[in-house]
């Protein structure tokens, strides 16, 4: 067997789990590992400008990919800078596996030079975490770390690795484990046949059934079960902010996102809904509003691989354990090899109703804001043009804020895994590395990065790295010369007070910026230039081109839900209509 | 309602900081807990009480469940079970109490374990109302210290939480 040192073992145990690109930074605990990267060709590393940007990159490349993401950083500040982007994979589940430098084992716990706590620190945040102790312990913790990040419910897996572990001196066999066994884990893999058979049951006896699908479906690889059964059942289908692509966007079934500013269609069906069958989501307060309100007419069935998921929030009549591909399947033999067949007359019924919500007030069947001339340009409008320009068949990144909402509502995703934002966490500054993940893994894609001139500043650093690594990935930056979400409830619930919210005049020249860094900068001020000023944008291949959009600052995201203690259906359209 | 969770897990640094980690995370409290390695050394054996509807309950043994170091959770308040603490109080003795802290602790059936020339060490088990009311029963008798085990708790009859 091969003699390896410990550092050389973390390298090659990277490469044997399937990791072909590591995002990482380096710093002196992690140095014997940087130096066995060096001598080897299979793991090809990036090496970001700050450690959040490595982790949202890896991030992002798992969820375009299904792949799990890989981060290298050293201890103390590296560990640190980290943090966010492992945060940011837990709340929406992405697998991911960051191993960290460390003090050496004699240092720890004696406050040494960048010395931090990882695994303590990022205890909250992380499906699970490892400390090394011994470089013979190396392969199997790597093996077990990337087997627990990528299955049952995905999660960041952190692996703090002290420098002395890896020392060149201490050669040793080095054997990757073909199989891993951890006897205190094992995700389920098939769902309870029994409640099965109930779902189905419910789902043939509805009336006004909705299909409440969420991120579960994307990273369960559930979307063409999910598209499916749908048909089968000609029920409406809605997308919560994390799984919009699992289900067509342009398709007549889909109703559009749903939750605090999902479309009225989506959130009146929900409101009115017999049944709802829930499918990857978590109840999120961003989605049912007030808890107590939420759906109150509606038998309640819920896939999800996580049993916590089940009945957090929200109490469920049937309850089902499993992956979301495996179930759905189930379900759907069931309903294929059966007699029964849905009620096609209450489903018309149904749909008539939906329509008529649609026709009146939808998002995409009305016209939801003024429209767009001369030095007006709305921001909804922008995310239109860029669905045309690129045909709708962008990988889409986002940052947080308004920017991240229009891009939801007007870029109607039809395939998964290509809108890619920060869900649960809200994480400003993901958007630019997580566009270079999205790049990095597809090399010829296009990939767009929505973005506002806050967001946009948080890792702005980046551009560097889309230099290096000749990621040429294209920013639209809705400038608004404002916080826009903030700015937003500052004007709803704080009678306009602009707390902190305005740039004044401090802001970049977007475009010299852009220059600096060896890119392309555009600057669109006019709404009869936008679209091809944005095609000339998409044109230049293989160039980072940033599109400074500035945009209408008065324009609200609507419709939003009213809160508190409004339920699903109560809704502002406007700033001067309610529903 | 109070409850009294068993948790069986991974002898492993580290464990017991998430088991107690995740209680301050989610808001949940611990009353008392107690832990210690079982016959076979790589596992651990913990249990806990905590207050909580059948809601957060169901919640807190599902996210126990979901710790990676978790081998088994069971909630022993539902079923038959037998649960014990251990006290031990030293307390102030005088020549005039001597006599009755000697006879409260026969009829509690606790052990004077440590004598100084003013000082009983009394050693108690029995469930935690128990140990409350041998607080009680001491009266006006000085208490110097008193450390409590937690509880530990076994479900009775054929069902045992094992591997």
């Amino acid at each position: 067997m091969e003699l390896l040192s410990g550092g050389e073992i973390t390298i090659r145990a990277l490469a044997d789990a399937g990791i072909r690109h590591l995002w990482g930074y380096p710093g002196g605990a992690a140095l014997h590992i940087y130096d066995a990267l060096f001598q080897q060709t299979a793991v090809k590393h990036i090496l970001v400008r700050h450690e959040q940007a490595a982790t949202h990159a890896a991030d992002a490349y798992a969820r375009s990919t299904g792949e799990v993401g890989a981060v290298l950083v050293t201890s103390g500040p590296g560990a640190t800078n980290a943090i966010t982007g492992i945060a940011t994979a837990y709340m929406d589940s992405i697998p991911m596996v960051v191993i960290s430098g460390q003090v050496p084992l004699e240092k720890v716990g004696g406050d040494a030079f960048q010395e931090t706590d990882m695994v303590g620190v990022s205890r909250p945040i992380v499906k699970h975490s490892f400390m090394v102790k011994r470089a013979e312990d190396i392969a199997e913790i790597i093996a077990k770390a990337f087997h627990l990040a990528g299955t049952g419910r995905p999660g960041p897996v952190v692996v703090d690795i002290p420098k002395d572990v890896v020392a060149p001196e201490y050669k040793i066999p080095y054997e990757f484990p073909k199989q891993v066994k951890i006897r205190s884990y094992q995700p389920t893999s098939k769902g309870h046949s029994g409640q099965i058979k109930r779902a189905v049951k419910e789902l043939l006896n509805a009336k006004r059934p909705v299909i409440y699908s969420g991120g579960g479906v994307i990273l369960g690889n559930a979307s063409a079960q999910l598209r499916e059964l749908a048909r089968h059942l000609n029920a409406p289908v809605t997308n919560t902010l994390m799984g919009l692509g699992a289900y067509p966007g342009s398709d007549r079934q889909f109703l559009g996102m749903l939750g605090m500013h999902g479309t009225l269609e989506a959130n009146t069906a929900m409101h009115y809904a017999d049944l709802i069958l829930a499918v990857g989501a978590r109840f999120d307060d961003r989605v049912t509003n007030t808890p107590s309100k939420f759906c109150p007419n509606a038998t309640i069935i819920h896939i999800d691989v996580d049993p916590a998921s089940i009945s957090k929030t929200v109490r469920v009549d049937v309850p089902i354990v499993g992956p979301c591909d495996v179930v759905l399947q189930e379900m759907l033999d069931l309903i294929v090899a059966g007699d029964r067949q849905i009620d096609s007359e209450a489903m018309a019924e149904w749909w008539r109703q939906i329509d008529g919500w649609r026709e009146r007030h939808g998002l995409y069947t009305a016209s939801r804001y003024e429209a767009s001339g001369g030095e007006l340009i709305k921001p909804q409008d922008v995310i239109k043009v860029l669905h045309r320009v690129t045909g709708g068949d962008a990988y889409v990144t986002s940052d947080v804020g308004q920017h991240q909402m229009f891009a939801a509502q007007y870029y109607l995703f039809d395939e998964p895994r290509r809108w890619i934002n920060s869900g649960g966490l809200g994480t400003m500054g993901f958007g630019l590395p997580a566009a270079m993940g999205v790049q990095m893994a597809h090399r010829d894609a296009t990939v767009a990065c929505v973005t506002g001139e806050g967001s946009i500043q948080m890792c702005i650093q980046e551009l560097s790295t889309c230099t290096q690594y000749h990621l040429p990935v294209k920013i639209i930056n809705l400038n608004n010369q404002a916080l826009g979400m903030v700015r937003q409830w500052q004007d709803m619930q704080y009678n306009s007070r602009y707390s902190e919210t305005l740039y004044e005049d401090s802001l970049p020249d977007f475009v010299k910026l852009m220059e600096a860094y060896g890119h392309i900068g555009m600057r669109v001020t006019r709404f009869e230039e936008l679209e091809e000023k944005m095609a000339e944008c998409f044109s230049h291949k293989g160039r980072v081109v940033f599109m400074d959009i500035a945009v209408d600052r008065s324009e609200h995201v609507y419709p939003m839900q009213v809160a508190p203690n409004g339920s699903m259906r109560d809704m502002w359209l406007s700033k001067t209509e309610r529903t | 309602m109070r409850r009294i969770i068993s948790v069986l897990m991974e002898n492993e640094p580290g464990a017991l900081s998430r088991v107690v980690g995740l209680f301050s995370q989610r808001g949940y409290n611990i009353d008392t807990l107690t832990v210690a390695p079982t016959e076979d050394q790589t596992l651990s054996r913990l249990t806990l009480t905590t207050e909580g509807s059948d809601n957060v309950m169901e919640q807190i043994t599902k996210q126990l469940h979901k710790l990676i170091d978790v081998v088994k959770v069971s909630d022993l308040t539902g079923g038959a079970h037998v649960e014990r603490e251990l006290m031990l109080v030293k307390v102030r003795t005088t020549a005039d109490n001597r006599a009755e802290v000697q006879r409260c602790t026969d009829i509690f059936r606790g052990q004077i374990v440590d004598i100084g020339s003013s000082i009983y060490t009394i050693q108690l088990v029995g469930d935690s109302d128990k140990l409350d009311a041998f607080i009680k029963a001491l009266g006006d008798t000085r208490i110097l210290e008193v450390v409590r085990s937690g509880v530990s708790g076994i479900s009775r009859g054929e069902k045992s939480m094992r591997i």
